[in-house]
């Protein structure tokens, strides 16, 4: 073990690396699915001529996200350090990497389910209001539904943003691959632990783009 | 009967879709408005079933006022005004079946009722063997006899069509007037439908109201307004159509 290229890689500490990446993967990827859905809809719904439009939420919602999303995200994970403490009562490791995570990419994941939501063509909405659909029928029954694939296909490019966020959270203490690859690639100039987890991390992104692939195509019946 | 009096509107932006329109569509009548592009058409037949409201004057379903109904009290009436569009409005993520019953499902059906209902309706318009199939793959005329079915889900008696065979080659748009026209025989359906084709107003309907420039040119039996007319706008209309 001592010799040859991966003689630095320490194997028991990949795995758990991993591990900690796909928590923090999985754990911040379902708050910001739930978040940044019901943040797109009302995103949609209040803008002009839209079922419940009004320019005043429409105004406040668009510049949170705005704001949101134009702060780097290494900035982000230390800003937010107060309210993650308040939080989940720390800052390190997958739980304290968790809130910031979600903080970055809620905002981006809620822009693209806009984005779904307004390719749903303006006559299937009419069609349900003049159904005597209500409003909360129209955006379960009619515009979600509708939206499925975009929102897949927008889940997808919002997990593969979070894979290179849980690196860079990795800089402040979050643990995981990111972490693994500046403490011993980059600082320790142990450059196999840098290949082993940059493989690692385009496989992942790889599968998730795959598997986002094929659960997009098989609920887009357009 | 559907009425309008005096109704005019006028939108956010200062344009003035329709100016003093007085309207009474008799029921079970199919009843053509036709006019070019931009006339006004689409927003006076909103105004039936409430997606739009005049700026001023009433409009009348039966004894009840349209134009004053909050959102909630406008609900019930809708499911009494089927509507289909030139565009369909299908969703495309739920099979034909699926759409037809979707009104069923917003009103609170329950899943037995639905699925009998559904079944008859498709049986209606032909569409049986179709039933499981996603809107994208059925052609035009297909995909409108699912938005006819569709409409009459709620047992309807006014059908309200926007420009529903704009979008159809005219041997399918024969076969779907002649569907309307035999479900107004059948269930003294009222239909009202907006068009710019001549040979729809011809086809099936008994009166028709011509709308130029948001104003009411003239309104009447077929017959009478398209051989009697001395109007500029029904002529240039007639003109177009030969």
């Amino acid at each position: 073990m001592n010799d040859g290229f991966f003689q630095h890689v320490v194997w028991s500490d990949i795995g758990q690396a991993t591990l900690d990446t796909l928590t923090m993967l999985a754990g911040s990827l379902a708050l910001t699915i739930g978040l940044g859905i019901p943040l797109g809809v009302l995103l949609f719904v209040t803008s002009d001529g839209q079922i419940d439009q009004s320019r005043p939420v429409n105004r406040v919602l668009g510049i949170v996200v705005n704001v949101l999303r134009s702060i780097p995200f290494v900035i982000l994970l230390i800003v937010m350090i107060p309210l993650t403490l308040a939080m989940v009562g720390t800052s390190l490791g997958v739980a304290g990497a968790i809130p910031p995570l979600v903080g970055g990419a809620a905002p981006f994941y809620a822009r693209l389910v806009e984005a779904a939501l307004r390719d749903v063509p303006r006559a299937t909405i009419e069609a349900a209001q003049a159904m005597g659909a209500t409003r909360l029928q129209i955006i379960g029954k009619v515009l979600l539904p509708e939206a499925l694939p975009g929102l897949t296909a927008g889940a997808t490019v919002t997990a593969i943003t979070l894979v290179s966020f849980t690196a860079m959270a990795g800089v402040v203490g979050a643990g995981g691959l990111g972490d693994l690859a500046i403490r011993y690639g980059y600082q320790r100039f142990q450059a196999d632990v840098m290949l082993v987890t940059v493989v690692l991390l385009v496989v992942l992104v790889q599968f998730i783009q795959w598997a986002g692939d094929r659960l997009t195509r098989l609920v887009d019946h357009r | 009967m559907i009425r309008l009096s005096s109704v005019s509107k006028r939108f956010a932006d200062g344009t003035v879709a329709l100016d003093g329109i007085d309207l009474t569509i008799p029921k079970g009548a199919v009843f053509g408005i036709i006019g070019r592009s931009g006339a006004g058409k689409s927003t006076l037949l909103r105004l039936i079933n409430g997606l739009e409201r005049p700026t001023s004057g009433e409009v009348r379903v039966d004894d009840q006022v349209v134009n004053t109904l909050r959102e909630a009290d406008l609900r019930p009436l809708r499911r009494r005004i089927g509507m289909i569009f030139q565009a369909f409005g299908l969703l495309a993520n739920r099979t034909v079946a699926a759409n037809v019953a979707l009104p069923l499902e917003l009103a609170g059906i329950a899943p037995a009722e639905r699925a009998a209902r559904v079944a008859a309706l498709l049986d209606r318009v032909g569409l049986t063997d179709r039933a499981d199939a996603y809107p994208a793959r059925l052609s035009g005329g297909q995909r409108q006899r699912v938005g006819i079915a569709r409409a009459l889900a709620t047992r309807p008696d006014i059908l309200l069509s926007d420009e529903a065979t704009s979008a159809l080659d005219p041997e399918t748009t024969r076969s779907v007037l002649a569907l309307l026209a035999d479900l107004n025989r059948e269930m003294g359906l009222t239909i009202v439908l907006i068009t710019h084709e001549l040979e729809v107003v011809r086809a099936i309907c008994d009166h028709v109201a011509v709308l130029d420039g948001g104003r009411l040119v003239e309104s009447g039996p077929v017959d009478s307004v398209f051989s009697g007319t001395s109007e500029q706008a029904t002529l240039a209309l007639l003109g177009d159509g030969q």
